[in-house]
């Protein structure tokens, strides 16, 4: 099956040289594109053109190029990671566009991820709600054989659902309010899922939340876009479990 | 005699760690406390040595060029980590899995190290259970297991198909909660651009801050290298865009010396190539060849009509489909070892029998594993490979076969540790696969994970003490000395060089170049004339590289492009010395395959009496000749024969 060509589209990119320089955006168009690339692609051909053309080429988060370290992260149209469902912006095929389209890409706008270089943010806010307690306290060495913690199917499995994220902050860049529950639950509720997660659920849950907070994000306020937006599908239903897991800190206390 | 010593340890093999154990030094908690250790990279060997040495008290200084430890490129390992636990009751042990791994690279590792390795793999697992990762269960709520190339018994561990991706995050919450703990300082967005020898020992090195472009002095009393691999020396390969050698090649050019660099893996189920204008392959995990069945069409005009789009696969009746693997390795069929496999699928295409339309492609097929299991079961067990497969061509595989072709994806080879993974440079250790230890000629599936965690979890905490604790009176090394100064002005001047050249051609046109020699000459089959051939147009291509070259932008700021200037200078270096190695190893063995040794069913031909040694290259200047230095493999414990999965 031999891929169609898209003979013009038009990238509408936003350009930023640093933090504090003022952002615009751009029209490039791009021309002989075949749908069976990958978006990231398209960007290096157009980056290719803009290098021999003399200009200063698209700075942009990449690495993996399969959906799984979690670096890329554009805004598509109005979509982080673009039209196509369960997908990072690197798996994203030009096969979801059409023949000449405007695609606007944007960087996450996120207060809590300052833009870096055009459509490249950055997301140490991330690390540093992980940093606050998204971990199991033991050392290495010293621990018991992994057999004698048992745990049931269904429970291994849900904390997998959880554990799927890749923290690229779609969750974040496309809530309302700019919130990352979605980011934070994933992590809190993989723990409250097992066993090794129970000793330090109480101050996992309030520390990671109160870190969230101070790191300027939004409240949650149910509207279930970043699981739609979600390339992994975690469910708002482990918000539901971080929500519990909270008070049930905070009754505690 | 060989300048080499590889410091192996007395006893019969399953004495030797223990023996070492109680022979090495110890520092003592107060003494650690003042002691410094900085770490390159931050995947499974890199996060798991960064975590383990902080917890033991050490000052950690932790770098990956990343924006978060997390996107280290073990976060794609997809199918599992191996253990000899004999949780199945199938006759599984250390020995077991020692034997297995040395079989399995080709008889080319070192048996202690291998030995080691398999001794420490059951605490990996406990580890990290106990850090909460989400491996797969049995209904009962114990570990379950599924069973990976080259081996009879099933002691692979995974977590549904990211299985990296899951022991990643468990390292990463160890170094996060380090990190909390001031014990790691931990600089993302940094890339290593020297190492900095005081009195021939490693005390630091220069790094530049990629959002500000700033180069910056880090000292310490070692460094650890845990990089990664360098396939990405081929362009095209399942690496991630930015996975780099650089840090291993200036260590390299400071001295220490680079093993077995012909030893590649090529993977033998990844997606075919499309076009011209592909940043990058994407890898369907080893696991699938449990339950996938990898065939060709048995007839010439079948596979002609599949090129042409006029028939698919699911036209050609059973009868007429060859189960290549099958038919030609009876006992372990669609679970040989991945160098045999991607051989194999060469072969079938080469024949004439391949199936997409540049004739590059065999089929992997579900058809049978759904009618013996169900779709429900096989969602499960890979349900998100399959979706990656289908966003990715358009296919179904529930439906349609996926078609696969071998692609660069492991580096066996590199930089030469003795037993207690320190290089050729005192105070400078290698970890994981940027190391060459443990796989010899080829590594066996699910052993990568297995070896970075060994690394950083279990060896590298006990034996860099042996180094440190002859340390203890070196202060806080400062960075104002002069051998910083001098690191600082000539990477300054590197980087410098090469955005000065203003000529006329992108690096990625560069890199595409030397990743089309490479397949092309020093790829899945060599022989001495494409080799010779490869060396002259790497030399070729190194000087036009340096006439034309063109970055954009700024010195001092973000800047993609210097940054792939950089890698890609070191590649081109490194890629030479690749088809040097591979030129003197004139004989088969794992991944590297000369034509000039093969049997008569063209299958590997070793050449124990010449080349059962490790290849340890000694850099000499870039338009000089390396150095070969040959550390000699004696193995005490396993017999040699001819690697057979008949």
């Amino acid at each position: 099956m031999a891929d169609k060509i898209l003979n013009k589209i038009y990238v509408k990119v936003w350009r930023q040289n640093s933090a504090k320089a003022k952002g615009r955006f751009e029209t490039y168009t791009v021309e002989n594109i075949s749908q069976g690339n990958s978006f990231l692609e398209m960007i290096d051909i157009l980056n290719d053109q803009l290098i021999l053309g003399g200009k200063d080429p698209i700075a942009f988060d990449h690495d993996c190029r399969e959906g799984i370290c979690g670096m890329c992260s554009l805004y598509i149209n109005g979509h982080a990671h673009g039209p196509d469902t369960l997908v990072t912006t690197c798996q994203l095929h030009m096969r979801k566009f059409s023949e000449g389209q405007t695609i606007t890409v944007e960087p996450w706008r996120v207060g809590a991820f300052p833009v870096i270089k055009d459509v490249m943010v950055d997301r140490t806010a991330f690390e540093k709600i992980q940093q606050a307690g998204g971990f199991v306290s033991v050392n290495t060495g010293g621990v018991p054989d992994g057999n004698t913690i048992p745990i049931s199917q269904d429970d291994a499995e849900e904390a997998m659902d959880a554990a799927a994220c890749i923290g690229c902050g779609a969750c974040a860049a496309t809530c309302k309010n700019s919130s990352a529950m979605l980011f934070l639950a994933a992590k809190v509720s993989q723990f409250a899922k097992l066993p090794q997660g129970q000793v330090e659920a109480k101050r996992r849950a309030k520390a990671m939340y109160a870190k969230m907070d101070e790191l300027g994000f939004g409240g949650c306020t149910n509207t279930g876009a970043c699981e739609l937006a979600c390339p992994k599908s975690i469910s708002i239903a482990h918000i539901a479990r971080l929500n519990r897991e909270y008070l049930k800190a905070k009754i505690a206390d | 005699m060989s300048i080499l010593n590889s410091k192996i340890p007395e006893g019969s093999i399953s004495e030797k760690w223990s023996n070492h154990k109680a022979n090495i030094k110890v520092v003592s908690p107060a003494n650690k406390r003042k002691l410094e250790v900085i770490v390159i990279g931050t995947g499974l060997a890199g996060a798991s040595a960064a975590a383990s040495l902080s917890e033991l008290g050490y000052n950690v200084k932790a770098f990956c060029y990343q924006d978060s430890p997390r996107r280290a490129h073990s976060i794609a390992a997809q199918g599992g980590i191996n253990a000899a636990k004999n949780y199945q009751n199938d006759n599984d042990s250390v020995y077991r899995l020692f034997y297995d791994t040395i079989k399995g690279g080709d008889y080319r590792s070192r048996e202690a190290n291998v030995h080691r390795l398999a001794e420490v793999s059951p605490n990996i697992i406990d580890q990290c259970v106990a850090q909460g990762v989400p491996f797969a269960r049995e209904y009962g709520g114990l570990l379950s297991n599924r069973s990976f190339g080259g081996v009879l018994v099933s002691r692979t561990f995974y977590a549904r198909g990211q299985t990296g991706q899951q022991l990643l995050l468990g390292a990463y919450s160890a170094l996060n909660r380090q990190i909390a703990e001031g014990g790691v300082k931990m600089y993302t967005r940094h890339e290593m651009i020297d190492l900095v020898t005081i009195d021939g020992k490693a005390r630091g090195i220069i790094a530049r801050d990629m959002v500000t472009g700033e180069i910056k002095p880090f000292g310490a009393h070692a460094v650890v290298i845990a990089s990664g691999g360098y396939g990405n020396v081929f362009f095209l390969s399942t690496n991630a865009m930015g996975c780099n050698a650089s840090a291993s090649w200036v260590c390299y050019k400071k001295g220490a010396f680079f093993a077995n660099p012909c030893y590649v893996q090529i993977h033998p189920t990844c997606i075919p190539v499309h076009g011209s204008q592909q940043s990058k392959l994407t890898l369907m995990s080893e696991s699938l060849r449990n339950d996938g069945r990898v065939w060709a069409p048995k007839k010439q005009e079948d596979a002609e009509k599949l090129r042409k789009g006029l028939i698919g696969p699911n036209d050609i009746a059973d009868e007429d489909r060859d189960f290549y693997l099958e038919r030609r390795y009876p006992s372990y069929g669609n679970l040989v070892p991945r160098d045999v496999a991607s051989r194999a699928a060469k072969e079938r295409c080469d024949a004439g029998f391949g199936v997409n339309s540049e004739g590059k492609a065999v089929y992997l097929d579900f058809k049978y594993a759904i009618e013996r299991l169900g779709r429900h079961t096989i969602e499960k067990r890979y349900g998100n490979l399959f979706q990656m497969y289908e966003k990715i061509t358009d296919t179904d595989p529930y439906k349609e076969p996926m078609q696969i072709y071998p692609a660069i994806h492991y580096t066996m080879g590199g930089t030469w540790v003795d037993y207690n993974l320190m290089t050729t440079i005192p105070g400078l250790y290698a970890l994981g696969e940027a190391n060459f230890s443990d796989h010899g000629a080829n590594r066996l599936g699910a052993s990568a994970l297995m070896q970075g965690l060994a690394d950083g979890y279990f060896v590298l905490p006990y034996t860099i003490g042996d180094y440190l604790a002859g340390e203890i009176m070196v202060p806080k090394i400062d960075t104002n000395r002069p051998e910083f100064i001098e690191a600082e002005k000539s990477a300054t001047a590197k980087l410098e060089k090469l955005f000065n050249i203003k000529g006329k051609t992108p690096v990625d046109h560069f890199h595409k170049k030397l990743g089309h020699i490479m397949w092309e000459y020093v790829g899945m089959a060599r022989n001495a004339e494409g080799l010779t051939k490869a060396i002259q147009e790497i030399q070729e291509l190194r000087v036009e590289f340096y006439k034309d070259l063109l970055v954009p932008g700024e010195l001092k700021n973000v800047n993609p492009e210097l940054e792939k200037a950089g890698r890609v200078a070191d590649f081109i270096e490194l890629g030479e010395l690749l088809a040097r190695d591979a030129l003197n190893r004139n004989e088969s063995c794992g991944g590297h395959f000369r034509e000039e040794s093969s049997t008569e069913e063209g299958e590997a031909k070793r050449d124990d009496e010449n080349f059962a040694y490790v290849a340890a290259w000694e850099f000499k200047g870039v338009d000089a000749e390396p150095v070969l230095h040959k550390e000699e493999l004696v193995f005490e414990t396993i017999h040699l024969t001819q690697r057979s999965y008949k």
